[in-house]
């Protein structure tokens, strides 16, 4: 039995048989031919029947994935039949008397380096689109151009990377799942796997494909982007299980996708997901999440030996907003300390660390780690809908330095000619009772409220979250608090600031009537709740 | 000859599908030249390769310039298209 993870895109449980995916991508060798004509002729006969090819591809997307989505071999047509690509083609083997494969091979490449070596992830996947493309025209001059051959039944295919014409070329009824050791969630392929309803997990790693073998049972878990090779008899019994209990679970979700997260008389709320590091973007995603209402920084400094470089962090910060592709990423500044102890930070230890140097004071003791991140942040910002959140604030002062250094850094990206967006929302967790309390002198200096509902319930409680003896004080509906969250939000309008909730209390769909009473604009819970809280809101009305 | 401006509101921009939408409808106008500009670079709508090139994202004010026997129709067509679409 051999584990792997990848990044889950669909969520879902397959147990099957690995299908390693054979390209039939003929090696292109650079000949030298006599008669160009004669290329290009064959160049004509290659595209007539790619773009016949593709054409029938296009109607079965249609069929099952729908017309937004079969659009792109729509695309795929057209660049087949663009000007300055077949131009590029017939200039190469023109000029240089060389064989049709190898022009196409040469333009394919010139073309994805365009794209690829543009700014924008969109347009770097298209890269992918051209080779698609290309390999087709390729496949069809050299008398190939056929689709797979004989398979098993519930396979599992595995392959370095899928192009969107062979993902929708795969047998659904056969295909149980599929596997790619590169790729990148806002490809084309992922999408599709999505609207496909395939389980998906992408980024397995390169070990997983050497390791991945025709005929081995396989289990993938889209939801986790776990991967068990030859999985041992118990394994393979949980995993049954859990296919069952997401059978049940899906029927909701696939009723609820899709739909505005909107009460009977037409209040809508935005619903948005949790998550605490990049693995968690498949989740979000498949459970149709607005977009992230709390990205856990601490990740990177917890999963690393010594401070997070700049670098490190810009760069987990744009995978994140690339792969959110414009929907709304709040990511919150690091909260280290209380129960998140790192040795590197060589923090003293604390009688009372809840209550003792943890998240926004270690930043504003240690401004060098602050200045660190908030560069990395502004820096990433123009890939996406960027918000920075700052936990455990407690008073105006500290709200105030927290946006100097903001306006700190962004001075000093543009002296350095460091591109950042003027976009980024600047918002404040209200997690202490200080903070709902003067909450009216907070909301006109930030754009949002995110109500820390675990933190606010045991400041407000004095109950340590941590002690499980306490359980019986813990009243999580405790009126104090909600009184706390009613007065936040109210603050937060009367001031023209958004307020969400970002703690477990958002999920509670036993409170998502008094939420929407409240006003509260926003709900981020972990991905799985997504749905479920839809489903709550769409289920209240609150005319009556 | 006609020209206009249009600045993209589509959070993603000129991307693949708004693209190949907007090469054929300028396609369709045959015999009229339909070009857009951002930054200094123009390239002819029914490029695809070359209108994608042009990387236009979201906020990106772009200039088009019709010219041809359809102008007057053409360029009404496209500025819908940006409007409804992009």
């Amino acid at each position: 039995m051999i584990r792997f993870k990848g990044k889950g895109v669909y969520g879902a449980v397959a147990i099957g048989t690995v299908s390693v995916f054979k390209r039939q991508e003929a090696s292109v060798r650079r000949t030298h031919v006599d008669d160009p004509a004669a290329e290009l002729a064959r160049v004509e006969q290659a595209k007539a029947q790619a773009i016949e090819q593709l054409s029938e591809i296009y109607e079965k997307a249609l069929r099952e994935v729908g017309e937004t989505h079969a659009q792109i071999f729509e695309i795929h047509m057209m660049m087949l039949e663009d000007d300055d690509y077949n131009e590029s083609i017939e200039n190469i083997i023109n000029t240089q008397s060389v064989n049709a494969e190898y022009a196409v091979a040469l333009t394919s490449d010139n073309f994805s380096e365009m794209f690829a070596s543009m700014d924008d992830a969109y347009m770097q996947a298209r890269a992918a689109d051209v080779k698609d493309i290309s390999n087709r025209l390729i496949a069809c001059l050299s008398g190939g151009g056929g689709e797979q051959s004989e398979q098993p039944d519930k396979m599992v295919v595995c392959a370095d990377d899928l192009a969107p014409s062979e993902t929708v070329s795969l047998d659904k009824e056969r295909v149980l799942a599929f596997v790619t050791a590169f790729g990148s969630s806002n490809s084309h392929t992922a999408i599709l796997a999505r609207n496909m309803n395939i389980p998906a997990v992408i980024s397995a790693g390169e070990e997983f494909l050497a390791q991945a073998k025709d005929g081995m049972k396989i289990i993938v878990d889209g939801h986790t982007g776990e991967l068990i090779l030859d999985p041992d008899e118990e394994t393979e019994r949980s995993y049954i299980e859990k296919q069952k209990s997401d059978a049940e679970k899906k029927a909701l979700l696939q009723q609820l996708k899709g739909k505005p997260n909107v009460t009977k008389d037409g209040r809508e709320i935005k619903i948005y997901a949790n998550i605490g590091g990049v693995d968690g973007i498949g989740g979000v995603l498949a459970n149709d999440a607005g977009g992230i209402g709390l990205f856990r920084s601490e990740f990177l400094y917890l999963e690393s030996e010594d401070y997070p470089t700049e670098e490190q962090q810009f760069s987990a910060y744009k995978k994140v907003l690339e792969s959110m592709a414009g929907k709304k990423v709040i990511i919150r500044t690091m909260d280290i300390g209380a129960d998140k102890q790192i040795d590197y930070f060589n923090l003293d230890k604390e009688e009372n660390p809840a209550l003792g140097l943890r998240a926004l004071r270690i930043c504003l003791t240690r401004p060098e780690i602050f200045h660190t991140q908030l560069r990395a942040l502004y820096r990433a910002s123009v890939y996406g809908e960027l918000g920075i959140m700052f936990p455990m604030i407690i008073s105006v002062s500290e709200v105030e330095e927290c946006i100097a250094m903001c306006d700190k850094v962004k001075k000093e990206l543009t002296d350095e000619g460091i591109p950042f967006s003027d976009k980024v929302e600047l918002g404040i967790m209200i997690e202490t009772p200080a903070a709902a309390v003067i909450s009216d002198r907070l909301a006109p200096l930030v754009d949002f409220f995110s109500v820390g509902t675990n933190d606010l319930t045991q400041y407000t409680l004095a109950c340590d979250r941590q002690n499980a003896k306490l359980e019986r004080f813990v009243d999580t509906h405790h009126e104090a608090v909600l009184r706390l969250i009613e007065m936040a939000a109210k603050n937060a309008h009367e001031h023209g600031a958004w307020i969400g909730i970002c703690g477990e209390l958002a999920a509670d769909t036993s409170l998502t009537e008094t939420f929407l009473r409240m006003g509260i604009d926003e709900l981020s819970v972990s991905a799985p709740f997504v749905l479920p809280v839809r489903q709550a809101v769409r289920n209240t009305d609150l005319s009556k | 000859m006609k020209t206009f401006s249009y600045t993209v509101k589509d959070e993603v921009g000129i991307h693949a599908r708004p693209a190949g939408n907007l090469a054929k409808l300028a396609k369709s106008f045959a015999g009229t030249k339909v070009m857009i500009e951002k930054g200094g670079k123009s390239v002819d709508v029914t490029k695809l390769m070359m209108l994608m090139g042009l990387g236009v994202k979201c906020g990106d004010t772009v200039n088009f310039t019709v010219e041809g026997p359809d102008e007057e129709a053409a360029a009404k067509a496209i500025e819908e298209f940006m409007q409804a679409n992009l």
